[in-house]
């Protein structure tokens, strides 16, 4: 099974269109070009239907970087 | 993510045949990153028609645009999308200077949700006494009214509006399915006179908006987080589900159709292997998995009623076969309801060129069914053009994924399409017969063939624009009116729609042909097409023999059409010199013909009965 971060790492190059390669845990709105409060809602909805989870508007604002991504999707995932 | 990691390796070895892999990745996986994927490699997926789309909305519609293109793609149309300003969709509709209109879009979706065009009517119910819901019904159903006149006078393109939908929980609890004046009777009311005012205009169309979320599911549908914090309404599940009715209406405003569907029969159309089970054998009927199949008919029957032709390709002895379909006794598809018929130990790729042939239509036209995965792989691998219906393993969701191929989708249903289905059995019989006539004129005078000509009226006019927007063969210039340019020309009096209606001794045929003439500096042939249906039969000579009559009647001294060479209409090439017209010039691609009226008569032939012309005012 792909481990969480290459899964969030795929999501978020398809969506913001940036090469895989080029994104790490650290990518943020800072580092990847179209990452915009628009493009934010795309991740969103992909990471809901990637993972199957819905969430919840502290949780969406605290989606900053890939890291983050990958905790709150663990933390959401937990006991599957 | 094996299918990717595989279609990325194709991709980097050059690999020029993707799409059956992208057509598979986006079966299994419709979602956001999926169609952002997709329409990065989207060159790889032809294109069958382009379609500008825009939005009029009222919530945050931005996630659909690429789910909406990345399924077009996969279904060959290329989708340019506009989205409206949010919440913006009554300027966008009204003001015909919007950024709307500027985009010239062939389509265009009016998406409001109840909570805001009618507020009280989704969450303040319990607010309004009896008098103020019909005030408020009364508003809102003049709101669209209001929106969908002005559209028209501000575009020609094809409207398509959400009808409301009703919340979960009514204001009233279930005290509300009680009162017929309650909240849902209101909603239900208001979304009657969208159909009502929908139909006062060619070319606008309602969308189903409450089936379609209750088919998902209303709890799930929804997403209340989402709209207060992001203004969007849905779950994520909710918009692939969208858009996939979204497609639905668009495959027909886009041609996208399909009028054939062929269909297998051993474990399709029944449970079972006929040539093994035997009549008492094989599955059909009440119980399972008879029902099933049974279901399966049922679909395809309703298909038949809604215009689409059916064919048999299967792999089976032919008596056997047909035996069946004769003599089962809860067979509810019958020989009769085939126009075509292929069954042996052939292969289905080449029978399906073959039955195209003989119905005269494109490969396009087609769509097979069938549930062995082999068949329909071999089939999408050597026919791409013909549209395999993907099915489950499971025979009890075969009817649902027929039902739910959008190339069979049709938005408005004419008298002749309703019929359409028999007329090619019709034909298949009248070929019977030519294979058994001595020489074709002993055919054409055996046919008993009739033949009137008019104008336009009201009543034919959608038939009119049917045939000018479908027909591919016999069309010497292919142009497409819509159905509001059709309008526009009733309006020129320089300008004359004739339609050929005919008669045979196999039936009523219908509205088969259309032509077009302006009169301008000479009279001019705009359009001339006949349905591939009464080709090869000489009724073109009759048609334009009353149209050269009319003119000539009228002081019109020569008659210039052109022939515009197009993928298809090759059948209709040999038309001018055939009737005497000579050729004039080129024209950009075009050659232009003439016919002196004055010298050069077109008698009509002697086997065809032609009704007079009757002039209406």
């Amino acid at each position: 099974m792909t481990q969480p971060l290459d899964r969030v790492r795929r999501l978020v190059s398809d969506v913001f269109g940036a090469p895989l390669e080029t994104v790490n845990e650290d990518s943020s709105p800072d580092t990847v070009a179209n990452w915009d409060s628009l493009q934010q809602l795309n991740l969103v909805l992909a990471l809901e239907q990637e993972f199957g989870l819905q969430l919840d508007p502290e949780e969406i604002e605290a989606l900053t970087d890939v890291r983050s991504i990958v905790a709150i999707v663990a933390a959401k995932t937990q006991g599957d | 993510m094996e299918l990717r990691a595989e279609i990325d390796a194709r991709v980097a070895a050059g690999d020029p045949n993707l799409a059956p892999l992208l057509r598979q990745l986006w079966s299994s996986r419709p979602d956001l990153s999926t169609a952002a994927y997709l329409l990065k490699h989207r060159d790889h997926l032809p294109t069958v028609a382009t379609c500008r789309v825009a939005v009029a909305r009222t919530f945050t519609a931005e996630p659909l645009v690429g789910l909406l293109q990345a399924g077009g793609a996969v279904a060959g149309l290329e989708l340019q999308v506009q989205l409206g300003g949010f919440n913006a969709y009554a300027p966008d509709l009204l003001d015909a200077e919007s950024e709307l209109y500027a985009f010239q879009p062939d389509v265009v979706f009016l998406a409001a949700l109840t909570p805001d065009v009618a507020p009280e009517l989704w969450s303040g119910f319990t607010d309004l006494q009896p008098e103020e819901v019909a005030r408020v019904v009364e508003r809102v159903s003049e709101h669209f009214a209001t929106l969908i006149r002005g559209f028209r006078a501000n575009s020609q393109a094809q409207l398509v509006v959400h009808a409301l939908d009703a919340p979960c929980l009514a204001s009233a609890g279930v005290l509300d399915a009680q009162d017929p004046h309650g909240q849902r009777a209101a909603i239900a009311r208001v979304n009657r006179s969208l159909v009502e005012a929908a139909r006062e205009h060619d070319g606008v169309h309602v969308l189903d908006y409450p089936s379609v979320v209750a088919g998902y599911g209303r709890e799930r549908w929804y997403d209340p987080a989402k709209w207060a914090s992001m203004g969007l309404p849905f779950s994520a599940g909710a918009l692939e589900r969208l858009t996939r009715e979204w497609l639905r209406v668009l495959h027909p405003l886009c041609g996208r159709s399909c009028k054939v569907l062929v269909t297998d029969l051993d474990n399709t159309l029944w449970g079972g292997v006929i040539g093994e089970d035997g009549l008492e054998g094989i599955r059909l009927g009440s119980g399972h998995p008879g029902a099933a199949f049974l279901a399966v008919q049922r679909a395809i029957l309703d298909l038949h009623r809604r215009g689409v032709v059916l064919a048999v390709c299967s792999r089976n002895n032919e008596a056997d076969a047909m035996q069946a379909l004769r003599e089962h006794p809860h067979m509810l598809l019958r020989p009769d309801h085939f126009a075509a018929t292929r069954i042996d130990w052939g292969d289905k790729a080449a029978h399906l060129e073959s039955i195209a042939a003989e119905l005269n239509v494109g490969l396009d036209a087609l769509a097979f069914l069938d549930d062995d995965p082999f068949q329909r792989g071999w089939v999408r691998e050597r026919l791409p053009a013909v549209t395999v219906i993907e099915l489950p393993d499971d025979p009890c969701a075969y009817a649902t994924a027929l039902r739910e191929a959008p190339v069979f989708e049709r938005l408005g249903l004419s008298a002749e399409d309703a019929q359409r289905g028999r007329y090619y059995v019709q034909r298949r019989k009248s070929r019977e017969l030519q294979a058994s006539s001595s020489s074709l004129e002993d055919y054409y005078r055996s046919l008993d063939m009739h033949a009137e000509v008019s104008l336009v009226t009201p009543a034919t006019h959608k038939r009119a624009v049917q045939l000018l927007q479908r027909t591919n063969q016999f069309n010497l210039t292919t142009r497409r009116y819509s159905d509001a340019e059709l309008s526009a020309l009733l309006e020129d009096p320089s300008a004359a729609v004739y339609l050929l209606a005919t008669a045979d001794r196999f039936g009523d045929n219908g509205i088969v042909g259309v032509a077009i003439t302006r009169q301008g500096e000479a009279l001019e042939l705009d359009s001339f097409l006949l349905s591939c249906r009464v080709m090869g039969r000489t009724l073109e000579t009759a048609f334009l023999h009353r149209i050269a009559e009319r003119a000539r009647r009228q002081g019109a001294t020569r008659l210039v059409g052109r022939f515009v060479p197009s993928a298809k209409n090759a059948p209709a090439a040999s038309f001018y010199p055939r009737h005497g017209f000579t050729q004039v010039h080129d024209d950009a691609g075009a050659s232009v013909w003439e016919l002196d009226l004055t010298t050069t008569p077109v008698d009509c032939p002697e086997w065809i009965t032609l009704a007079p012309l009757e002039d209406s005012p």
